[in-house]
């Protein structure tokens, strides 16, 4: 089992939500100030710090036009982060590759924190929420085809040693790529995808990368795990899923009293309640397929859209979507999850939102260090650190994986 | 009246056909087309009326190298050579207006009459605002307001379709966006290719059109050699919708003159 310190870097500063119909994408930056969004910077980065000198790693991600992750170029954070940190794993989840131009430029990006890092870096890549569109002006429609062409242009600027190689996809065309630097992990960083539908896992447990799922729950991780245990099987790999391929993100907080620890969970339900988008940019044409929008037609709803309508953390705790109370309580939520889904091999921790302040966040992070995360490992030793094994020069081979992107 | 397939570059069309006479190219907007759609029996008693359902909209295919308007453009003029059509009016609504103009400034010798209704397809005004707005980008509601004159009457009652035409309108959506989304709207090149156009032009605007502004529409028309513009009264983005009896009677005299 391996744990995650995940920080979206939000700016919780805003009016009343009732004055703004979005928080993405259309709200003013005037509402943004600068002075208090450095403090944030570096009290988010102290906390990553600290999440290391726990043992914990560190995971980031990437959004835009949006207070809930002031973060659009997560590669400069993650920049930082691999010169001041010194051990942990560097995750980024991920590079929103089917919304940038550039893949070639993603790759340079990623071999350089590698390098920097000296190899500590988990390369993770996502779709994009439908949120990130417009900023992008990223077409919606075949973005999974971008995404994986994407993904493929990497892995061979990162694979491809002996001089300039030419690419002429159905989206991306380059005459000479020739990176430099090379990635410092060889044949190439691990490769993490995220995705919440099973479809998307099954195509992500071809590839054998591996897999995360965010606020998915008990119904909901089940079904991405089943989809990506699919894709594994179709591949024509033998044996089980290991259990450094898959991941679930969700909300915890563990505090040594039940009360602390209550405080501590309301304030990171901030996260799921501050989400305020409409329709028209939660949902934009082609993001979700055709069967999906007519079943939404027809009254169906967005189990995560259901749940923030009457939030509350005792409905999180009994969805999955968050682990929250003493050590005890949080190794008891956690066991249900865990077993009801297959098993995981990463828990991503959701452990700042909102108004959840520095002293409450590291309360939090040293809690479950020190309380909670030597008896997952004890309880689930299969702890194997997700890496990429040697393989031959050229090509991309995973744990246990027989076909290469 | 007949609906059949008609293969084109490998792609499976749908194709309405009605009426006898001078063959009208009929070229549907971001809705796609229906058979009970009111322009049809005016226009089919004057015409032999010939109607794709773009590719990507109604039943027809979409292959995954098509993305443009022109790409259609190209399509249509197959069409034409395998319905033995030399030579075609053509009517295009919107997103239809513009692959119509591409058709006219690929093929200027092979249109007769050109009627742009709403066209999208140009880019007329400064580059830091957009010429139509971003239906993608407001609330439903919102572009209601900007696609009809009176929204009330016009946006169909999804209770009341079946899940197969509901299926095929999220089609068209997907589609839409597929094809006008960058540039939006727009094909920088077809400005500088529509001084080809040798057809007697005419552009017609509804006069509650809320997304192709008067501005836009005058713009346009003035690209193409000799056109004129007309208005349509009570009605917005799709007159021949709207008010089919003013679009039949202000389009009819114009393909008959």
């Amino acid at each position: 089992m391996r744990a995650w310190h995940f920080s979206e870097n939000a700016y919780p500063y805003l009016p009343p939500a009732e004055t703004y119909p979005s928080i993405r994408v259309s709200l003013p930056n005037q509402i943004y100030d600068p002075a208090k969004g450095s403090d944030l910077y570096h009290r988010y980065i102290d906390e990553w710090l600290i999440a290391e000198d726990e043992g914990v790693d560190i995971m980031l991600n990437e959004h835009h036009q949006t207070a809930t992750c002031v973060d659009p170029a997560a590669p400069l954070v993650l920049a930082i982060l691999a010169k001041l940190s010194k051990k942990a794993r560097l995750l980024i989840l991920g590079n929103p590759i089917a919304n940038r131009r550039q893949p070639v430029r993603v790759a340079e990006e990623m071999a350089m924190i590698d390098v920097i890092s000296r190899g500590r870096l988990e390369a993770g890549f996502v779709r994009g929420v439908p949120y990130e569109i417009l900023p992008a002006n990223s077409n919606p429609v075949r973005m999974n085809e971008r995404h994986w062409e994407a993904l493929d242009l990497i892995v061979k600027a990162w694979t491809t040693h002996t001089g300039p190689f030419s690419w002429e996809g159905r989206f991306f065309h380059q005459r000479a790529v020739n990176i430099w630097p090379r990635p410092w992990q060889q044949p190439h960083p691990p490769i993490w995808i995220s995705t919440t539908s099973p479809s998307g896992a099954a195509a992500v447990g071809e590839r054998g990368y591996v897999q995360a799922t965010f606020l998915t729950g008990f119904e909901g991780t089940r079904q991405v795990f089943d989809g990506y245990r699919r894709g594994w099987q179709k591949a024509g790999r033998k044996g089980p899923v290991p259990i450094d391929r898959l991941a679930y993100a969700a909300l915890v907080y563990a505090a040594p009293s039940e009360k602390e620890a209550r405080a501590g969970a309301e304030k990171l339900l901030w996260y799921v309640t501050s989400n305020k988008v409409p329709m028209h940019i939660a949902n934009p044409p082609g993001y979700v397929g055709i069967a999906a929008n007519l079943a939404m037609i027809r009254g169906a709803e967005h189990p995560l859209s259901g749940f923030k309508k009457n939030a509350s953390v005792d409905a999180a705790i009994e969805s999955g979507l968050m682990f929250a109370g003493t050590p005890d309580q949080v190794v008891k939520q956690f066991q249900k999850v865990y077993d009801y889904v297959g098993g995981f091999g990463h828990l991503l921790i959701m452990g700042q939102a909102g108004f959840l302040e520095h002293d409450d966040t590291v309360l939090g992070i040293k809690t479950f260090a020190r309380e909670v995360y030597p008896r997952l490992k004890q309880l689930y030793p299969d702890s194997t650190p997700s890496r990429t094994p040697a393989a031959a020069p050229g090509t991309a081979k995973f744990v246990g994986a027989s076909a290469g992107p | 009246m007949k609906t059949t397939t008609v293969k084109l570059a490998g792609i499976d069309v749908e194709l309405f056909e009605a009426g006898s006479g001078n063959a009208l190219l009929w070229l549907h907007g971001a809705n796609g087309f229906d058979p009970a759609h009111p322009f049809v029996k005016p226009f089919s008693e004057r015409r032999r009326l010939i109607v794709p359902s773009h590719p990507g909209f109604g039943k027809s295919g979409l292959p995954d190298w098509l993305d443009r308007p022109d790409d259609i453009a190209v399509l249509y003029l197959e069409l034409l050579d395998k319905l033995d059509v030399a030579r075609a009016e053509i009517v295009g609504c919107s997103l239809g207006g513009w692959i119509a103009a591409e058709m006219a400034s690929l093929a200027p010798e092979r249109v007769t009459k050109l009627v742009m209704v709403g066209p999208a397809g140009v880019k007329v005004g400064p580059g830091d605002k957009l010429d139509i707005p971003d239906i993608w980008a407001l609330p439903q509601e919102e572009v209601n307001k900007l696609v009809f004159h009176d929204p009330k009457r016009m946006i169909p009652d999804t209770s009341k379709l079946s899940d197969e035409q509901i299926s095929i309108m999220l089609r068209n959506r997907e589609t839409t966006a597929l094809l006008t989304w960058e540039p939006w709207m727009h094909n920088p090149k077809l400005k500088h290719r529509l001084h080809r156009v040798k057809a007697p032009a005419l552009f017609v605007r509804g006069v509650s059109d809320g997304l192709m502004s008067a501005t836009y529409v005058e713009g346009y028309a003035k690209l193409v050699p000799g056109a004129r513009v007309t208005t349509i009264a009570a009605a917005g983005h799709a007159p021949q919708l709207e008010a089919p009896a003013a679009f039949a009677a202000a389009v009819l005299p114009f393909l008959d003159g």
